[in-house]
This record gives C-alpha cells, sequence and structure tokens, in this order.
C-alpha cells in the first residue's frame, strides 16, 4: 500500500494550470442575467500529469478483493473473475444504447430473457424482473408488489409487515418507504424466528398483516429451520412472504427459495453472482417472484416472440422501479458467471461456502465465542469482547495492521460486540488458515497488549478516525 | 449498572420517573452502555400523543440507530433540547442532564405494569 500522505487536488493547485485546451466555441455567447454570474469558482487548477498521479496514487491506497482478503460478513465480497469484464466489454454490449429500439437490441434482449431464465430456475420463481439497481431497491420493490397485490383484490387495511429482529435494517426501511409498518419479530434462543412470537403477532394484527420479510439463511448465518410453517401461517393469515436473497450465496443450485412458500424475493447480482460491489458497483437487485405476484413485477421485462425478443411490461405491474433496464453491464457479468459454472458448479459455489465459513467457525470460536453456536451456512457471527476493556471495534482495526479487511461489526443487533465473518467460496484453505493465525494473535494480544489494538491501525497512511466526532460534528465540504 | 431506583423500566430499556403529575422519560445506564457513544437523539414534537410501545423518538450511536419506546400513553409536554447540542449527555447522565422527554400521562395505571428497579435489574442482567 502507497503510505506516503496524499494532499487535496484543491492543495497542490497552482493559478493558472490547466489540463486540458478547449477548442474556440463556434456558437455565438449569450450573455447570462447579471444577478446569476459568479466572478469567483474554487476549483482546482491542475496539469493533465498532476491529476493523472493524484488519483493514481490515491488508487494505491485501495483495499480491495483483488488485494487482500475481505471476509465482511453480509457482503459476500468474493472474487470477480475477470472473463465477466470480458464479456461486458464486448463492443456490442458496451457501445448499446437503451434508446436504439428493439429492432437493434435482438442480442441484449436475449441475454436479458436467458438470465430472467436462469435466475427464475435458480430460485425457483415463475417469472423475474432485472429492473432494480440494488438489494434494498429490489426489496422496495417486493414491498410494493405485496402492497399492489392486497390492493387489487380490494384489501385496503393490509399495512402490517412483520419482520425478524435480526433483519437487515433494510427490510424496515424498505417497508416505511412504502408506506407500510414494521412490526419486529423477536428470535428464539436458537437464532430463528420465535414460532410462538410469529403466531401472536399475527393475531395481533389479525387483517391487517400485508405479510413477513424473512431472511435465509438469516442474518446469523443460520438457515431458518421453520421456512415452511412461517410461510403456512403467514399465508392462513392472509398475508404473503417476501424472502431477502442478500444470503442466497450459501443457496445457490442446492435449495429453491421459491419453492419454500417465498412469494417475492430479491438476489444481489452483486453479491452471489460475482459482480463488483462495494464502491466498484453499480449493483443489481433482480426480483422474483412466484404465482401470487408475478404479474406485479416490475417492467418491462424481456418476453420471446416467435424468434424475436421484445420488452414488454407485466399484467399488473408496479410499474417501472429505474429508468430503462436495470444495470445492464450488471447482467451481462452475472449471465458469464452463471454460464461459465453451469448448475453443478452453482451447487459448489454454495456447497465451499457453507464449508469454508464452517472450517472457520469452528477453528475462530475457540479464541472468539459464539452467540448462536449451531452449524453455520455461509458465514457466522463471533463476539469481539474477549478480555477487559477491549471491543469488536478494536478487534477489526487491529485486522487491518494485518492486512486483512475487517469483518462487518455490531450486526446483527441481537448479538452484542458482533463480529461477521463470511469467507466466501473463493478463498483457499492457506488463506483461510492465515486469518486464524491472524485472529488467534490478535485475541493473545487483546490479553497481553491491549495497547496495540486501542492504537491500531498503525499501518496505514490514516491511523485510528474519532468516529464519534465524525458523526457528532462531521465536516462535509472542503474548507479554503 | 447504575439503576435509578424511584424509575421504572421497559424490557426495552426505556425509564420513566413520576415527576409532579408529569414523568420523565429516556433510557437506562445499561442501554446508553450497550449503545456506546451517541451521537444523535430525535425527539417527537412537544403536544404530539403517542400510545404505550409506540416509538416516540431514535437514539443514534457510532454502532446502530435504534428506536425509542413510550414506557407509558401520553401527550408529550416538553422534550430536552440540550441533547440536540450534546446527544454525550445521555452517556454521562442519563437519568438526570440526558433526559429525553416529559408527558401527561393519559393512562396513569400503565405505571403499575413496567418493571421496577430490582426486575429491572434481573432483566437486564440476563444479556
Amino acid at each position: 500500500m502507497n503510505l506516503k500522505p496524499e494532499p487535496l487536488v484543491f492543495e497542490v493547485s497552482a493559478p493558472g494550470r490547466i489540463a486540458v485546451s478547449l477548442p474556440k466555441g463556434d456558437t455565438p455567447s449569450y450573455p447570462l442575467p447579471p444577478g446569476l454570474v459568479r466572478t469567483e469558482l474554487k476549483l482546482p487548477e491542475l496539469d493533465e500529469l498532476t491529476v493523472v498521479r493524484h488519483f493514481t496514487r490515491l488508487s494505491q491506497k485501495n483495499f480491495s478483493i483483488d488485494t487482500d482478503f475481505y471476509p465482511l460478513g453480509s457482503c459476500t465480497m468474493k472474487y470477480n473473475p475477470k472473463a465477466n469484464e470480458v464479456a461486458a466489454g464486448l463492443p456490442g454490449f458496451r457501445n448499446t444504447h437503451p434508446l436504439v429500439g428493439e429492432e437493434f437490441s435482438q442480442g441484449a434482449l436475449e441475454l436479458v430473457h436467458r438470465l430472467q431464465s436462469m435466475l427464475a430456475e435458480i430460485g425457483g420463481f415463475k417469472a423475474v424482473s432485472l429492473q432494480p439497481a440494488a438489494g434494498a431497491h429490489g426489496e422496495l420493490a417486493g414491498v410494493f408488489m405485496i402492497r399492489a397485490y392486497h390492493l387489487s383484490r380490494g384489501d385496503a387495511k393490509r399495512t402490517k409487515i412483520l419482520i425478524p429482529d435480526s433483519a437487515h435494517g433494510t427490510n424496515p426501511a424498505s417497508c416505511t418507504m412504502a408506506g407500510l409498518e414494521a412490526l419486529t419479530l423477536p428470535s428464539n434462543a436458537e437464532g430463528g424466528v420465535d414460532m410462538e412470537a410469529l403466531k401472536a403477532g399475527l393475531d395481533a394484527a389479525a387483517g391487517e398483516v400485508a405479510g413477513i420479510m424473512i431472511t435465509n439463511p438469516n442474518t446469523l448465518g443460520l438457515f431458518e429451520r421453520n421456512i415452511e410453517e412461517i410461510a403456512r401461517l403467514v399465508h392462513e393469515a392472509g398475508g404473503l412472504v417476501y424472502g431477502d436473497g442478500a444470503n442466497m450465496n450459501a443457496l445457490t443450485g442446492v435449495f429453491k427459495p421459491g419453492e419454500s412458500g417465498i412469494d417475492v424475493m430479491h438476489f444481489n447480482l452483486h453479491k452471489t453472482f460475482s459482480t463488483p460491489h462495494g464502491g466498484g458497483g453499480p449493483g443489481s437487485g433482480m426480483v422474483g417472484a412466484g404465482d401470487r405476484l408475478a404479474a406485479f413485477l416490475p417492467g418491462p421485462v424481456a418476453v420471446e416472440k416467435g424468434e424475436r425478443y421484445a420488452l414488454e411490461m407485466p399484467a399488473k405491474s408496479i410499474g417501472r422501479m429505474k429508468a430503462f433496464y436495470g444495470n445492464f453491464g450488471v447482467l451481462v457479468r452475472a449471465y458469464t458467471y452463471i454460464r461459465m459454472l453451469g448448475p453443478n458448479g452453482l451447487r459448489r459455489v454454495a456447497e465451499n461456502a457453507v464449508l469454508n465459513a464452517n472450517y472457520l467457525k469452528v477453528r475462530i470460536e475457540k479464541v472468539f465465542p459464539l452467540k448462536y453456536s449451531r452449524r453455520c451456512m455461509h458465514e457466522f457471527v463471533a463476539m469481539g469482547d474477549i478480555a477487559p476493556g477491549i471491543h469488536t471495534l478494536d478487534i477489526a482495526k487491529r485486522l487491518i495492521d494485518y492486512g486483512i479487511h475487517p469483518p462487518t461489526i455490531y450486526f446483527p443487533l441481537i448479538v452484542p460486540e458482533a463480529l461477521m465473518v463470511e469467507p466466501t467460496e473463493t478463498e483457499s484453505l492457506a488463506t483461510l488458515d492465515e486469518f486464524v493465525r491472524v485472529m488467534t494473535l490478535i485475541a493473545q494480544e487483546a490479553k497481553t497488549r491491549p495497547e496495540l489494538l486501542h492504537a491500531a491501525p498503525t499501518t496505514t497512511p490514516i491511523g485510528r478516525l474519532d468516529e464519534v466526532a465524525a458523526a457528532r460534528s462531521p465536516v462535509l465540504c472542503y474548507r479554503a | 449498572m447504575n439503576i435509578d431506583k424511584s424509575a421504572r423500566y421497559r424490557t426495552s430499556h426505556e425509564f420513566a420517573r413520576k415527576d409532579g403529575a408529569e414523568f420523565v422519560a429516556g433510557i437506562s445506564d445499561h442501554a446508553q452502555e450497550s449503545l456506546g457513544d451517541i451521537v444523535f437523539v430525535e425527539l417527537p414534537e412537544v403536544g404530539k400523543t403517542i400510545k404505550q410501545g409506540e416509538t416516540f423518538g431514535v437514539v443514534e450511536s457510532v454502532k446502530a440507530a435504534s428506536d425509542l419506546y413510550m414506557p407509558m400513553s401520553g401527550r408529550i409536554t416538553a422534550v430536552n433540547g440540550d441533547l440536540a447540542g450534546d446527544p454525550a449527555l445521555v452517556n454521562k447522565d442519563c437519568y438526570a442532564k440526558g433526559w429525553m422527554i416529559r408527558f401527561a400521562p393519559a393512562n396513569p395505571p400503565e405505571w403499575d405494569g413496567l418493571l421496577d428497579a430490582a426486575a429491572y435489574e434481573k432483566e437486564a442482567g440476563k444479556e
């Protein structure tokens, strides 16, 4: 990593320096009204080489999956095969434009149509829409669809959605954005949905239940064993079941969520199907639906008409979730990934993701205990407060010193001092063993030399940030 | 864990304490400690009526954002304006200077259904 402190572009600016010479304008100038003209504008003045060096040096400070291990729980930071980029860079895909029309987009539409079909098969859905641009966007689409379904039946009273307390924070946020009310369900001692609380919740909101949002495996990395029973109870109460597919990496080729009673679900193509994310996006949060909700999917979707492909709105569509047709470049990458792996390869993805996580869990829990310790799926949640005065934040910061990206911390909220590790299937045994070695070393340091953890990180261009000051009095603009 | 013996509590860690004809509410010492450094507190408008168990605000720390639940039904008569400039008051002195809301109770017998100090201490100790 490039450790030299990098000044802001404003700080290296020098009056009169320019990077490009603009040609003389060939349209007549039009004077703006006097009140709208600024005479001073604080823009940096730099030559091209200085700009190139500035951004190249900044890029050398990046931490990425292409440089180091990145076990960020719930984010599935797997390797993104470079073949995906080759496919997305093919001129026919790269140079197309959404306004060229169906006639000249047949190849792109065929890819969209095939990807819809493959994802429907993988998820056990009747139909799929590739419109949403990210996971939470897909959730919002799903909640809109649930609401539209009830309204289409003249049932306007169903405004409440049950959400387990282990859910991603985006679930209640999506409900609120859709104008519905989120009700929290407690977890049981095993980390799953508390079935008695579910029944009580359904009774208490009888006639008003729009549905449930459920993540499987949940954010503790645990398979929701009662999923079919949960779906049955919610359906009996007149509600629908939303599946949060953020953790689909544990299930590909093994389990079809659509066959477990889930009515609508999103997948994150940028997690499970290996397209870049975490600042490198854009994402894609496709939604798949079963019989009840397929007609309500956002559109347009690609359809096959004889030997041609066309775009169509589903019969009772909630409409568009995004301009044009989703993040097309991301779709090309996901399509490439699925075709390269095939059904058996996708199954091995899930098997190895679960195997790697369990291997780490068994070894890590000797030094960092788990609140819910049954066999995990693709990730597990340990606790970091293993010595007096040591918090999970200190463990996370110390990992940076050893060249490992910190896991997700303080989530899910139901585990105190949570430390959520997801290795993914793309890491080798050697990398996993190195992670165990480092975590064991940090656990020893926590007991014998806690000051090392409190001071960490010390090997980065910028050390420990004052997160409290940053949150309480943020400085959001450059101050000249 | 510091517990205000004169207050009563919800299992979700809000406290309520009688103050004349009205009540003062906030979050317990156990709650502020679990949350860590508090960076933002969102409080309701004065005059608003909120039912027991419904949210009256949000508390945000460097770790998480959590809803605040009304310990008893009532009408908000005052909020602690000092928290906007200095949310750390909740960390420093949650029962006194870090109070959040004052309310006129709509259903005073709800007080009897809250946990007393001893019961709350036992409950919070389980976590």
